[in-house]
């Protein structure tokens, strides 16, 4: 029969739209005021730490809606945020600084939806308000550095191997070699293209020079380890900052991302952004007296540094070592299957270790993580005032004479290994990092913005209901119907995308996704009316409507979908939230303008005989 | 209920000379536009500070101006920002390696100067470097998305056409820029994003008019392609006309409630579809027709079964 879909068919098309419905539901249910604890470098919140905030809210007679344990965060509901801000004051003060304690407003979607994966859309920072800014890495600095250490290198290796030379010089694009004799060209050469397989060499007989030159695939290398690294540190420090679901993401080859929900102290956060880290190396004070020290008696050579435990240790005051010289530092196994972090070295470093190492072996050596911590004081010119912080974050026997890669062994667990890697790591900060880009939304605007945005919805809706319903009555209904679903299968898909994000003109490309969907639904009725005045009957005008307008619909769709998409490849923020909810939008119309809009139509005037149509 | 009730076929293609000058001189006056006023480009682009802030009470421009030039930032541009409680200062890119902090001393320099509390409202500073990359990106996209396009409508429709809608999307981003420049409009990223979507939707009414025109050309035989033109425009334009009225619909509901944010993205969306609609009408089929578009481009290629034509053919 015609314009009948089959049950299966019609019962499909109310499953997707009632599955759009459920997981846009989350949007509806509004948020809880939190607070959220995180352990810092590396401590993770268990359920002491659980049972330590429960005890300090009882003590303090703050109520509290639930305490939970989520992915090494504790996370305290409250019914009011006059109860979050008094627990939040009273958790930084009694936690201390191996926990970060931030404000959060958790989704209040109740536990059914959230065990079937349902959550509400997320809000990007135009809407929230927040910061957000983008870093660039120095990517020629990285490079710099890394030639550097090269050309101490080569001078290294040629020297241990005798082989004389003239110079060794970085030239910009080359490492230039001379030689005083082409024997010594020679050996050089052969020498140097074993070890450095990762470089381009060429030799010039007549003027008795050696170029090396960087692969493009080891050019790549250095810009990805810098990168890389660059986030590793960038995250650790974002951590400290007590944000709540803060974001730190590449962009592109040279850009990080860091997005702060919530921010308004820009200046703090860029000071703690821009701050830096290093790493020092001192040999352990053994003579000295520690209970002396402890009262005040310091040896004159020597200062006391406590870990992160407190327990303090007297250290020489001498550097054996600073943190830049560390080109890398990976945690993994030793042959007895215990954690060790492995350290690689520059050839400067490696001379400098292998001289303060080898009339120290079987003494205790320390590493100290030296931060730069912003305070709340500011000075006379209202800067803030940083806090240098030392912590001792491992102490180690010297088994033998330390050269360019060396490990450290029996520091604790697995966890404790790779995380002082990663403190060694963020202490040789190989390419530093400037902001680029700030955008900062304060959270009055980001109100307003929602407002705004959801008015201007709702109006746009409106209006275009109010035509449609007059212009082709019946149909127009049926066409208001299936924007209705459109709205509510964008809604539950944005909800439903982990990545996408609802921004301001995200809102407005739902507007304009409004207007546009509707196009569909015209093309088909406007047809039907054709065929209607051309003679055929109701029923077959309504099939040939669809039918006809289908290819143009596609065809119409498709080519929007193109230039949504390359937007989304190329736009950022919330341009990128516009590029989302109009590909998301075109999808979904075509879905409930075509067949969403048939289904309801067939149910309705399908197989009937009719003699007029309201349309 | 009908807006348009067209018992006759419309003879859009008479007025092609007239509406081909009409569009020549359009897009002559933007490209001058364009010339010499150039594009009042934004932030995103041209790199600098700028700093959005609420006061209690109206505020004074000129008290807030002479403030800036005292504390030494004499290339402040101080503006209202859509109520005269907003306002927002524009810098420009400094040398200073603090570059970033600008925002927050300018927002301290307010609160000591006015006695007031500001409420920050917003704080975007763009790096020299960004705003150059953002340039290239952009530009590079709206290319990409013609060459895109031109290949799917190639491959799907006929080169005619595609060129057809091409021209009518480069006329539609030229007169809609042109606009900008003219009346001295900022052009930000939201901007972009809209002249984009201005793309996809005078293309996809582009595309609805080629459709018919591929349509009828295949139905009726024995009729100059002028008056296939001629008719399958008169067939859609009520679909087109209803089409943009929604959409038109839509977009004054975002000029009016979307706030100041995003009132370029809508100007720039109004007006594109606006011009869409008309290049849609005129400039795509009449390029498709200056090119010479017949049926025999359009009918499916002749498949052998199908004998009989071949040997009419056949010399």
């Amino acid at each position: 029969m015609l314009n009948k879909y089959p049950l299966w068919k019609t019962l499909m098309v109310a499953l997707i739209v009632a599955l759009g419905a459920l997981y846009a539901t989350p949007n509806l249910y509004g948020e809880d005021p939190a607070v959220q604890v995180s352990g810092l470098r590396g401590v993770e919140a268990n359920v002491t730490t659980l049972d330590t905030i429960k005890g300090h809210l009882t003590d303090n007679n703050i109520e509290y809606a639930s305490v939970a344990l989520e992915n090494g965060q504790v996370l305290t509901r409250f019914k009011n945020t006059e109860d979050q801000l008094k627990a939040r004051d009273v958790l930084d003060d009694s936690l201390g600084n191996e926990y970060s304690v931030a404000l959060n407003l958790t989704p209040a979607t109740p536990d059914w939806l959230a065990s079937i994966g349902g959550t509400p859309m997320k809000l990007g920072l135009d809407l929230s308000g927040g910061v957000s800014f983008l870093m660039e890495v120095n990517m020629q600095e990285a490079i710099n550095k890394v030639k550097e250490g090269m050309v101490g290198d080569f001078r290294g290796d040629l020297l241990n191997e005798k082989i004389r030379y003239r110079s060794v010089k970085d030239d910009g694009d080359f490492i230039t070699v001379k030689f005083r004799k082409i024997e010594d060209l020679e050996q050089g050469l052969s020498l140097l293209k074993r070890r450095y397989n990762d470089l381009l060499f060429n030799s010039d007989d007549d003027t008795l020079t050696l170029t090396a030159q960087m692969t493009e695939a080891k050019l790549k290398e250095i810009q990805e380890y810098a990168l890389q690294q660059n986030i590793t540190i960038i995250r650790n420090r974002v951590n400290e900052l007590g944000v709540a679901e803060p974001l730190v993401q590449r962009q592109g080859k040279k850009h990080i991302v860091i997005e702060l929900p919530g921010v308004q102290d820009t200046a703090k956060a860029k000071e703690i952004l821009n701050a830096t880290a290093t790493i020092e190396f001192r040999l352990v004070d053994t003579e000295g007296d520690l209970s002396a020290a402890l009262n005040g008696r310091i040896p004159p050579s020597s200062i006391l540094l406590t870990d992160k435990d407190g327990q303090p240790t007297l250290l020489k005051k001498r550097i054996m070592l600073t943190g830049d010289h560390i080109t890398d530092a990976t945690s993994g196994f030793d042959e007895y299957s215990r954690p060790q972090v492995n350290i690689s070295l520059d050839s400067a470093g490696g001379s400098k270790m292998s001289n303060g190492t080898k009339s120290n072996i079987g003494k205790p050596m320390a590493t100290v993580f030296i931060e730069y911590k912003p305070t709340e004081r500011r000075d006379a010119d209202g800067n803030i005032i940083f806090e240098k912080v030392q912590e001792v974050i491992s102490v180690a026997t010297i088994q033998a004479r330390l050269g360019k890669t060396f490990r450290i062994t029996g520091s604790g667990s697995q966890a404790e290994a790779h995380n002082l890697a990663l403190l060694l790591r963020a202490g040789a900060l190989i390419a530093p990092i400037t902001i680029v880009e700030e955008r900062t939304v304060g959270p009055t605007l980001g109100a307003e913005n929602v407002q705004l945005g959801f008015q201007a919805i709702l109006l746009g809706f409106g209006l275009v209901f109010v035509f449609m319903a007059i212009y082709y009555r019946a149909f127009g209904l049926v066409a208001n119907v299936a924007l209705l679903a459109n709205l509510v299968l964008i809604v539950g898909i944005m909800s439903l995308i982990p990545g996408a994000t609802l921004t301001l003109p995200g809102m407005a490309g739902i507007v304009l996704t409004v207007g546009m969907a509707v196009d569909a639904n015209v093309l088909i009725f406007e047809r039907i009316r054709e065929e209607i005045r051309e003679g055929k009957t109701i029923q077959q005008a309504i099939h040939q409507g669809y039918e006809a307008a289908f290819s143009t619909i596609i065809d119409a769709n498709i080519t929007t979908l193109i230039a949504a998409l390359i937007l989304f490849a190329v736009g950022t923020g919330p341009v990128k939230g516009f590029a989302v909810t109009l590909s998301i939008g075109i999808i979904t119309s075509m879905f409930t303008s075509v067949i969403a809009s048939r289904t309801v139509v067939n149910s309705i005037w399908g197989g009937k005989r009719l003699e007029k149509l309201s349309i | 209920m009908q807006i348009l009730q067209l018992k006759e076929t419309v003879s859009f293609m008479k007025y092609r000379k007239f509406a081909m000058v009409f569009s020549a001189l359009l897009m002559m006056a933007a490209a001058y536009s364009l010339a010499v006023n150039k594009l009042n480009f934004g932030l995103d682009f041209t790199g600098g500070t700028l700093i959005e802030v609420g006061f209690e009470e109206a505020a004074d421009l000129q008290k807030l101006r002479q403030l800036m030039e005292d504390n030494n930032h004499e290339d402040a541009k101080v503006q209202f920002y859509g109520s005269s409680r907003d306002v927002v200062i524009r810098l420009g890119l400094r040398d200073d390696v603090k570059a970033e902090m600008l925002g927050n001393e300018i927002l301290a320099i307010l609160e000591e100067g006015t006695h007031q509390k500001v409420d920050m409202r917003r704080i975007e500073f763009v790096g020299a470097s960004v705003g150059d990359e953002l340039a290239e990106q952009g530009g590079l996209a709206m290319l990409t998305a013609l060459i895109c396009i031109l290949v799917y409508v190639a491959f799907r429709f006929e080169w005619r056409f595609a060129v057809g809608s091409v021209v009518a999307l480069f006329h539609d981003v030229l007169l809609t820029l042109g606009l900008f420049s003219f009346l001295k409009l900022e052009f930000d990223l939201t901007v972009l994003a809209a002249i984009l979507a201005v793309i996809g939707y005078s293309l996809n009414d582009t595309i609805v008019v080629s459709d018919r025109i591929r349509e009828n050309f295949r139905k009726i035989r024995d009729t100059s392609p002028e008056e296939i033109i001629n008719m399958s425009l008169t067939q859609t334009l009520s679909r087109t006309i209803i089409t943009s009225i929604t959409t038109l619909l839509v977009l004054a509901a975002l000029f009016w409630k979307g706030g100041a944010l995003i009132h370029g993205f809508a100007t720039a969306l109004l007006f594109g579809v606006f011009v869409g609609t008309y290049s849609s009408i005129y400039v795509a089929s009449l390029v498709a027709l200056g090119l010479g578009i017949s049926r025999e481009d359009l009918i499916p290629e002749v498949i052998e079964k199908e004998g009989e034509d071949q040997e009419e053919m056949m010399p």
